[in-house]
């Protein structure tokens, strides 16, 4: 049996993409004054077990950046070395590397030399500088091709041919795991295999290879941890110079022997060893000013938690959630039968019929969570932006944020990420000012950040709030009449804040590379109100800007509002509706071949009869007896009538196509609570071509 | 879903010597076959969900455990028999290639197996379907049936169920 390695690929991108992400977590999270060594050593194992799946898979380039990444968070970790902003800095850059290494190999995208090789000398430079003992550094893994030569000569065990031999211990495991091992180390070399006393099989090798290959190799069957390699030849031995992990740098004495419990030995965790060191040797306030900008004053909540996930494809999920929501219509229609029979007569039935539906709701509660991800990993990528564009703006600002552990769908999720970037991209820039001119104002010169989630009724409020200058309502309304937007100085503020929305607004004074060219809020808007969400705006001059998301939870439920034309009922999102009214019949105009305006407020708008659109014979056709809905999508505003309102439900989406074809006029369908069927009106395609709709472009 | 595929495999696999099942429905005074696997179940007609603008013989939507399903009435489609709604109506549900719908007939009577050569070619002329749609003839002792393509019958422009590329 040989394994094909490339169908592990995925998954070691997977998890190195996690690696790097919960690295990265932490390295902003870093105290540079006074690092936490449980932090430390938590982003050495994530550089550790990158390399070791590099190095399995044969991607050297990034086994040679983890290498010295490695390396020197070694030394930092064991208080040989003091950290600082710049080390911070560097290993930051290292993980852009790595990202970009990783997708080149992934999708064959470029990957930039340069940048490469600057970042392996940047670890080297600090790696070497500060070096205690300098001397006794020359840092063999600096460079693969170096180090080969050099970890040859200093290689005792190394026989004539330049092998090394290992005794394997494995734990106890299926006797085929242990052939299939045996079969995929014995094409490192030579091996031979016995049984120990207790049933644990014991392998010894002879190979030219790294002990990490052995243990990358063993790692598919069993957890490494269990793992026992021991040298049969007895003497230490640093790493092997084959493999391009490199290995150690030859003066950190407890790295080169394998039987010591050294950092790398996966026999016992390395934490407990090397805390004691780091917690000795406490390190210095950083050199030099601590730059405090863009540090992370994160809620810790949760952010410790081990992961104990498996990975599940998302349509076994959705069919999962289906079944349930089958099974939950199922009970609901039991229970109408049951509630018929009498009481008294069937109380146990009844009795286990209400047990049943308690057991329904959690399961579907249950099985609706598994879609639920936590905010945090939309947060989590923030701290970083916010850190390096403080940066490069020159500006002082702390970054907090609240809630990270809330829950939303997966699919919203994902669709969120740029909206917010914009959002906080947008803060840094425009609202929190430069350090002098908050001075200036009497404010603390390092501004303030917040984003927050939160639960409210059946949505998810996402707030961005910064402590800055606020919006400035006179350069909105100068700029709005400047674009030839209507307006007027007795707008009221909420008014004036939508304005920022409109295509191509920006107050900016200059434009510059973060934001300014106009781009953008109008897409917040419309990519927010497309998940069904909205926006607001609340602005305080000087005291800063907050703008809030309120989204729904989950895509696959709608608020609607149920309307009745004829006997058939329709469900119109909520979000598009502003109000019902009955018109007075003087306030409905007919405008010859063009159909019908109703005055509404001051407005008139047109007058889409829904009877009129999908054939169906009305109760009323006399809009001053019937009710006007007005719905406005995309700034447009008409009003649907209709013949009366049903009320208002929060219902499921379900498509229509699946099993039809697409209906001009109609977005989906929901099950109501009687089991039929009522169709989702699709507003925007609705007031697009309400002049147009008629029966032969809906159904050629 | 999956359910139903697993089992078409199975019978296909079995059905290769003994030859194939058909449903036998009726629609007027002609009675239909179509391949059995493509059947998921048989129901009574509930009330439907109107589609507006859609053709005569599209009656709507119904909610058949959650997915939302439209029902095709044969008769109207076919000007065969009369189109009454009552409790002897019967609805096939059909599963074709992932897509479920629902086909209004007059009734349905069995199960038939044919072997292949039980199986003329269909005459040009003669039956409210179009040659195209056949399969050919089934004859069972006095019986004869007309044996129907209902894949590509449900999925022509005709019934207007899949939205067309051009479209």
């Amino acid at each position: 049996m040989t394994i094909d390695m490339s169908q592990f690929y995925q998954v070691f991108f997977d998890e190195a993409y996690e690696l790097l992400a919960e690295k990265e977590k932490l390295l902003l999270a870093l105290d540079v004054a006074a690092p936490d060594s449980e932090d430390l050593n938590a982003i050495f194992r994530a550089a550790h077990s990158i390399k070791g799946g590099a190095a399995t898979f044969g991607f050297t380039d990034i086994t040679e950046v983890t290498h010295m990444l490695e390396s020197l968070l070694d030394r930092i970790r064991k208080g040989e070395m003091t950290l600082t902003t710049e080390h911070v800095d560097a290993f930051l850059t290292a993980k852009d590397v790595l990202t970009m290494l990783m997708e080149g190999h992934q999708h064959g995208s470029s990957v930039d030399q340069d940048a490469v090789g600057g970042v392996c000398q940047r670890l080297k430079a600090l790696s070497d500088g500060q070096a205690a003992p300098a001397a006794a550094a020359p840092v063999a893994a600096a460079a693969p091709e170096a180090a080969a030569p050099a970890a040859a000569d200093a290689e005792p065990v190394a026989d004539a041919d330049g092998n090394f031999h290992y005794r394997i211990e494995l734990p106890v495991v299926p006797q085929k795991d242990v052939e299939a091992l045996a079969t995929e180390l014995g094409l490192l070399g030579t091996i031979s295999q016995e049984t120990l006393a207790d049933q644990r099989a014991v392998f010894t090798l002879v190979t030219s290879e790294g002990r990490d290959t052995i243990v990358a190799i063993c790692s598919f069957v069993l957890d490494p941890d269990d793992l026992r390699i021991t040298h049969a030849g007895g003497a230490a031995s640093a790493a092997p110079a084959a493999a391009p992990v490199a290995g150690a740098t030859p003066a950190d004495p407890g790295y080169a022997l394998f039987e010591q419990p050294g950092p790398e030995t996966a026999i016992q965790p390395a934490a407990p060893a090397a805390a004691p060191v780091a917690e000795a040797a406490k390190p210095e306030p950083a050199a030099g000013e601590a730059k405090n900008w863009g540090r992370r004053a994160t809620d810790k909540e949760g952010a410790s938690a081990e992961s104990s996930s498996i990975r599940v494809g998302i349509e076994k999920v959705d069919q999962l959630i289906n079944l349930v929501g089958e099974l939950v219509i199922t009970q609901a229609m039991i229970e109408q039968r049951i509630n018929a029979l009498d009481p008294i007569v069937h109380e146990r039935l009844l009795n286990s019929a209400s047990q049943l539906a308690r057991n329904t709701r959690d399961l579907q509660e249950a099985v609706m969570s598994i879609r639920m991800m936590p905010m945090d990993y939309v947060f989590s990528r923030f701290p970083r932006m916010v850190r390096d564009l403080a940066a490069k703006l020159g500006k002082k600002v702390e970054f907090v944020t609240r809630g990270a552990a809330t829950e939303l769908d997966k699919g919203l999720i994902e669709r969120i990420v740029d909206p917010l970037t914009h959002l906080v991209r947008n803060s840094v820039d425009h609202g929190i000012e430069m350090p002098e001119k908050r001075r200036a104002s009497g404010k603390n010169e390092t501004g303030k950040l917040t984003l927050s989630a939160a639960h409210q009724g059946g949505n998810i409020v996402i707030e961005v709030h910064d402590d800055g200058g606020g919006l400035n309502r006179e350069k909105i309304l100068a700029k709005a009449k400047q674009q030839g937007i209507p307006v007027s100085d007795a707008m009221t503020d909420g008014d004036v804040w939508q304005l920022i929305f409109a295509p191509g607004f920006s107050t900016a004074d200059v434009v510059t590379d973060v934001s300014g060219r106009g781009v953008g809020m109008d897409v917040v808007k419309r990519n927010i109100t497309a998940m069904g969400g909205n926006v607001e705006i609340q602005s305080v001059p000087g005291s800063g800007t907050t703008i809030a998301i309120s989204l729904p939870l989950t895509l696959a439920i709608l608020d609607g509002m149920s309307v009745k034309v004829g006997d058939e009922v329709y469900i119109l999102p909520l979000g598009y509706v502003i109000e019902s009214l009955q018109p007075a019949a003087a306030d409905v105009k007919e405008i010859a071949g063009q159909g019908k305006v109703v005055k509404v407020r001051e407005e008139y708008l047109p007058l889409i009869p829904l009877y009129q659109i999908f054939a169906i014979e009305p109760r009323f056709d006399d809009p001053s007896q019937a009710i006007i809905v007005i719905l406005e999508s995309d700034g447009k505003k008409a009003a649907l009538l209709v013949d009366s309102l049903v009320g208002q439900q929060q219902v499921v989406v379900k498509n229509l196509e699946s099993n039809f074809r697409k209906v001009a006029g109609i977005s989906g369908a929901t099950i109501l609570g009687d089991g039929g069927v009522s169709l989702i009106l699709d507003v925007a395609a609705l007031l697009r071509s309400s002049h147009q709709l008629n029966a032969d472009t809906i159904y050629s | 879903m999956t359910y139903t595929t697993q089992t078409q495999t199975r019978v296909q696999d079995a059905g290769e010597s003994a030859g194939s099942e058909y449903l036998a429905f009726t629609l007027g005074r002609e009675e239909y076959g179509i391949d059995i696997l493509r059947v998921q179940e048989i129901r009574g007609y509930e009330p439907v969900t109107r589609i507006a603008n859609a053709p005569d013989f599209i009656k709507g939507v119904v909610n058949l455990r959650g997915t939302i399903v439209p029902i095709v009435d044969m008769r109207i489609k076919f000007s065969l028999g009369t189109p009454t709604y009552d409790q002897f109506t019967v609805v096939i549900i059909l599963n074709i290639g992932g897509r479920v719908y629902g086909m209004v007939v007059d009734s349905v009577s069995d199960v038939m197996t044919l072997k292949p050569e039980q199986i003329k070619p269909a005459p040009e002329i003669g039956t409210a379907f179009d040659t195209d749609y056949l399969i050919g003839l089934g004859t069972l002792g006095e019986r004869m049936l007309i044996l129907v393509d209902i894949d590509k019958l449900m999925s022509s422009d005709d019934m207007g169920l899949i939205e067309q590329m051009a479209a």
